[in-house]
């Protein structure tokens, strides 16, 4: 117990600085703003594999690490995709999950947002489009934003879901949520 | 292992491994299976191959480990049969390579299960995506999968996935349960089916290691070493001293990398997220150091045929060697608290047991095999160049249960860590790119012990510069079956700790 907590004494806190200079500053309170006026409190993305290398993962999971600081920005992944407001997607979506896909999605509750991970879900990647791979996420349900790279780094994956906020959709919903109307 | 009594007349295939290639009828196919399990041998793959274009028929390849390296038989099947010998009654862990075949090619073994494994509906039973015929245009049908159902007093399932509640790969286990103890698990994979092998088929032979590099991109060096391997063997060529030292510099760094990443996740999934968080930390320095030195986290392109794409300065050889003693350093903090941690060890300690006799019978192999007291690692079995050089320390355990499988990945990180350093410090000079003149073989095999096991890889060249055929082979196949009997009599809320401890790959099997 004595040597965890010298560990973590010894550690500290290695989360690095969101953004220093004072136009980004401004630029992630008004992303959080918006997350907290369009999602309440906080962005809650439940990750779907589509039928990825499991490359894109080892990614998401890194994203999750002290160094990102991703609950910081109010950015939450969940269990389920009836507690999530985005489904971020990776793999060329293989034929055998595009079901799994589209009921996930469905199960999503309204607004919901679709990133596309990875050179696979942009457009298939090396896998392309075959008698077992669908190809992009695209195909398969509404994609809002994608994210190239194989595999995309961290810091990629969280720029591609803050863009999603400065979307037109985003605008609309915060709009509607602005007004107190039910959004869609 | 004398063979003398079945006639072979082995060839042995040019490559950087020992691989001998020898015909075989069927009953011969089932001796030879029979004695190399007697003699503490191993199945490594059992693939198929459409021959009707040159030889007629079909080919049943299998390869199997004995002292001496890689057997492979072939077995020629006729075309009007479709069939061949069960190998799964000596080698349990064929089963499901068998129902593989049958899916993909439509050959079929004689006896044992014939459920499909791979194809889920998405083409019909009766069509065959890697016959070389196969255009590839039906509808999907919807079929229902027949699991094997567990009835009694109190008996209840309960079915997770394919898509789960954490960040991993999609695949369907259906668990019969009493109360919260696990009575049977049943998986079903084949969900990550993308077609892979027909993909291989459309590139160019010099352009394969980027797919194979993807096969499962946790084993992105493994994989692409491997194919590397096959193709340089085909070839007749041997990549300069330099590259050799680079791949395997990559290769133990990939190693460490996800037993980093498994480290943490085992502690967090027993409770314990400062291991998690500790662990994911030094994951992230090493992948950024990776950055600086490959120009990317994840070498998923660092290799190619007849070398590397990426060379070291000394800046960059400094920047890599300063890393290791600090990551030591904290590998030893971290293993004291594991070790100390009693309520980590009240989790890990006879949490998903795989005794010896069991995983030598299922055939379990690779990190896990060796947490199960079977000693194979093809970094000492058959030390290729730069291993014969470096006198790998094979790590192992006997227990066979989860803190076994975590005794060895912090033995195998500190392992890898000292073999970097060697590797750093005494990088040859030289070249790092060796020409590749075309092919003359007709099958080259690579192999390579990736940090979850030997990966496989059987390339055939076609016609100018493309790849007539070419199967990946992950370990994750032999691996998974056993997971099966390692749960029973677990609780299931330990099943997420148990499944990580072996870590396996779902897209690597599912091809
Ligand atoms: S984009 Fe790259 S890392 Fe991601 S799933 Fe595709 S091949 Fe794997």
């Amino acid at each position: 117990m004595l040597r965890t907590l010298k560990q973590i004494a010894r550690i500290g806190i290695i989360s690095e600085p969101v953004s220093l200079t004072a136009a980004e500053r401004g630029e992630r309170d008004a992303l959080q703003e918006k997350i907290r006026r369009i999602y309440g409190r906080a962005l809650c993305i439940r990750h779907v594999d589509a039928g990825s290398c499991n490359g894109c993962e080892l990614e998401i999971h890194a994203l999750n690490n002290p160094y990102y600081n991703l609950e910081g920005y109010g950015i939450k992944f969940v269990a389920s995709p009836r507690h999530a407001d985005l489904l971020l997607v990776t793999g060329p979506v293989s034929r055998h999950m595009q079901d799994a896909l589209r009921r996930t999605y469905e199960a999503v509750p309204e607004p919901k947002w679709v990133v596309a991970l990875g050179d696979c879900g942009c457009n298939g990647g090396l896998f392309g489009c075959g008698y077992a791979s669908a190809g992009a996420v695209s195909d398969v349900i509404p994609v809002d934003v994608t994210v190239p790279g194989c595999p995309p780094s961290p810091g990629a994956i969280l720029s591609g879901i803050l863009t999603l906020l400065n979307t037109p959709r985003a605008a609309s919903v915060q709009e509607s949520a602005n007004q107190g109307q039910q959004p869609h | 292992m004398d063979y003398t009594r079945f006639a072979l007349n082995p060839e042995t295939l040019p490559g950087a491994v020992p691989v001998r290639r020898a015909t075989v009828n069927g009953e011969t196919l089932r001796g030879i299976c029979t004695a190399v399990h007697e003699s503490g041998g191993l199945l490594h793959a059992l693939w198929g191959c459409d021959e009707r274009d040159r030889e007629g028929g079909y080919l049943l390849r299998v390869a199997l480990q004995d002292d001496a390296g890689l057997l492979l038989l072939e077995l020629p099947v006729d075309a009007a049969q479709l069939c061949f010998p069960n190998v799964a009654d000596t080698f349990p862990a064929a089963d499901r390579m068998q129902r593989a075949v049958h899916d993909l090619l439509g050959l079929r073994p004689q006896e044992g299960d014939t459920r499909p494994w791979l194809r889920h509906g998405s083409w019909p039973a009766d069509c065959f995506p890697l016959r070389r015929d196969y255009a590839g245009s039906e509808p999907p049908t919807a079929e229902d999968y027949p699991f094997v159902r567990v009835t009694g007093n109190g008996v209840h399932e309960i079915a997770v996935g394919p898509v789960h509640a954490g960040t991993i790969e999609p695949g369907h286990f259906c668990f019969s349960v009493v109360g919260e103890k696990v009575l049977r698990l049943e998986e079903r994979f084949g969900y990550a089916h993308k077609g892979i092998e027909k993909r291989f088929e459309t590139l160019p032979l010099m352009d394969g290691q980027r797919l194979a590099a993807r096969v499962s991109g946790d084993s992105a060096v493994a994989f692409s070493w491997a194919y590397c391997m096959a193709l340089e063997g085909l070839c007749g060529v041997t990549p300069p001293l330099r590259a050799l030292w680079l791949r395997a510099l990559c290769l133990e760094r990939e190693r460490i990398a996800n037993h980093l990443g498994d480290l943490g996740a085992l502690g967090n999934d027993a409770g314990f997220a400062v291991g998690l968080a500790q662990f994911s930390r030094l994951k992230e320095d090493w992948l950024r150091t990776n950055q600086r030195a490959f120009g990317a986290r994840y070498l998923m392109d660092a290799l190619v045929p007849g070398g590397t794409r990426c060379d070291l300065d000394a800046a960059q050889r400094r920047d890599l060697l300063d890393a290791l003693p600090p990551l030591t350093a904290e590998l030893g903090v971290l293993r004291d608290i594991y070790d100390d941690h009693t309520g980590l060890q009240d989790r890990f300690t006879g949490a998903g047991c795989v005794p010896p006799a069991l995983a030598r019978r299922l055939g379990l192999i690779g990190l896990s095999g060796r947490a199960s007291g079977q000693s194979w690692d093809l970094r000492c079995d058959h030390a290729h160049a730069p291993y014969d050089a470096l006198a790998v320390h094979m790590a192992g355990r006997l227990q066979g249960d989860v803190a076994a499988r975590v005794a060895v990945r912090f033995e195998e990180t500190l392992e890898s860590l000292r073999l970097c350093q060697v590797l750093l410090e005494n990088l040859p000079g030289g070249d790092v790119r060796g020409s590749m003149p075309p092919p003359a073989g007709r099958l080259g095999i690579g192999w390579i012990e990736g940090w979850r096991g030997p990966v496989l890889v059987a390339l055939e060249p076609g016609a100018d510069g493309s790849i007539r055929r070419c199967h990946p082979h992950d370990p994750s196949w032999q691996n998974w079956p056993v997971i099966e009997h390692a749960v029973i009599g677990n609780i299931v809320a330990d099943f997420p700790l148990i499944n990580k401890s072996f870590n396996l790959s779902y897209s690597g099997q599912d091809l």
